[in-house]
């Protein structure tokens, strides 16, 4: 039940675009198009998944028993381009189909500081394993929520008429703002 | 003004200031930039710790840019930024206690800011170590001005207040939704809306040899240059093409390079016709 709980936390009430800020650039490039941006989503649900379990296990086995904490920021982001780079090469040989889905996403990740984020909130909010994962499993849902909502916005708004100096960044970033209040609204979730 | 002579301290300054302003210009390093910009002083505290990270790694890499092999490249610049990054984190959490509470996760983060990995491949890399040294000083600063600039709107909008000072009659009640999440978009977007109007960011932005879509964020679907980049692979269409497909005629284009980019493409097309 908690981690029901802490799963709509983190997907919806704290979402981590839209008011934590995790992930932005990503957020703002791939939502150009829907399909795009619903394959950024799935391409980072699974890494994100993925990276926070391995994350996790190597910082309560490896890092902990060793006292060498102080190492963590260093050895997730290493953890994670590896893990990137290892989920590519695997999809590209085993998994055909998801790989011509997810293929071209996949670099982006490393650059994503939602991954790393997560890996280090985790630590610092002294999440098990097992709801570190989970936690890691709703923050991308909310991100991949968030994305395609943004990027259905992005397509109508090719129809409007903006003001000039607000083409392009300016506009995606006040229809930003407007899904961040109404995201606000999923505070009373709590 | 005239121009600066190439690779000078001061010119390097200059453009990490104002001509290729990570935040205004590059729109590089997003994440750090809406989230620690709750007040002038937050936004002061993570620029300069950028900044130290920035000049520190850009230095080590340039002086390691003839060591490392160019297929390690990458990892070896995480490495060396991870290094500088843990050490900041630690200093802060020594002296400046109460920041660090604050900044938290974001200071660890500037890992992955494209501005320090960006500036490393593009400058550290090939360039000699005094100037890749200013040059990271230079982007560290033009990153905290940005950040300054945006944590004071949203501080004196938000709380009425400015680096901690009442500027604000006492009448006035603080829109608090500023200090929010939604006012970081909203601030941001205006304040570059503004300096598109002005042309300060989009107007004059440069022709470098630093081209920022290449290898920082991956590839175009990321960048948030697409639309005025030359490199991005054929047959994708910008922004302005697509509001000109929409509308069925070329609309005026978000940045003149788009204009051109979209022009170029018609004429193009018209050629093929023809």
């Amino acid at each position: 039940m908690t981690l029901i709980l802490l799963a709509v936390n983190a997907c919806l009430i704290n979402n981590v675009v839209l008011s934590q800020f995790l992930g932005i650039c990503s957020f703002l490039g791939v939502s150009k198009k829907s399909e795009t941006a619903s394959g950024m989503g799935m391409a980072l649900t699974f890494v994100l998944t993925l990276s926070s379990l391995v994350c996790g296990v190597l910082y309560h086995f490896l890092l902990v028993p060793f006292h060498l904490e102080y190492l963590k920021t260093i050895v997730f982001i290493l953890i994670v381009a590896a893990l990137v780079q290892f989920v590519e090469m695997f999809l590209k040989k085993y998994g055909k189909s998801l790989y011509d889905a997810l293929g071209i996403y996949l670099p982006l990740i490393t650059t994503n500081c939602a991954v790393l984020g997560v890996a280090l909130l985790n630590v610092q909010k002294d999440y098990s394993i097992l709801t570190g994962t989970v936690y890691g499993l709703a923050t991308a849902l909310g991100y991949w929520i968030a994305i395609v909502l943004l990027s259905h916005i992005r397509e109508k708004m090719v129809y409007n008429d903006v003001p000039k100096s607000f083409q392009g960044f300016p506009i995606v970033m006040i229809t930003a703002a407007l899904m961040s209040i109404a995201f606000f609204g999923f505070a009373a979730l709590k | 003004m005239k121009k600066l002579k190439k690779d000078t301290p001061i010119e390097r300054i200059w453009n990490g200031i104002f001509v290729e302003n990570p935040v205004f210009v590059l729109v590089l390093g997003m994440c750090p930039t809406l989230a620690t910009t709750t007040s002038a002083m937050n936004g002061i505290g993570m620029g300069l710790s950028t900044t130290v990270v920035l000049a520190l790694s850009n230095l080590l890499i340039s002086l390691l840019r003839k060591i490392i092999p160019e297929r390690m490249r990458m990892p070896a610049y995480i490495v060396v930024i991870a290094s500088f990054v843990t050490m900041v984190d630690f200093l802060m959490e020594g002296f400046t206690p109460d920041l660090y509470k604050v900044l938290g996760i974001y200071i660890p983060l500037i890992v992955v800011n494209c501005i320090i990995m960006g500036r490393a491949e593009a400058y550290a890399g090939k360039k000699p170590v005094v100037a890749s040294f200013f040059d990271g000083l230079g982007m560290g600063l033009g990153f905290t001005l940005a950040l300054f600039l945006l944590g004071s709107v949203r501080e004196i909008v938000g709380a009425g207040t400015w680096l901690g000072m009442q500027i604000t009659p006492s009448g006035y009640v603080p829109v608090n939704i500023f200090v929010l999440a939604p006012g970081a978009f909203l601030v941001c977007g205006f304040l570059v809306a503004i300096m598109n109007k002005l042309k300060i960011g989009a107007g004059r932005r440069p022709k470098s040899e630093w081209d920022p879509t290449e290898k920082i964020c991956g590839d175009c679907y990321s960048c948030m240059k697409f639309d005025v980049c030359d490199k991005k692979p054929e047959g994708t269409e910008t922004t302005a093409q697509t509001i000109a497909r929409a509308k069925g005629t070329v609309a005026e284009a978000v940045a003149p390079a788009a204009a051109k980019s979209a022009a170029a493409a018609k004429s193009g097309e018209k050629e093929a016709e023809s």
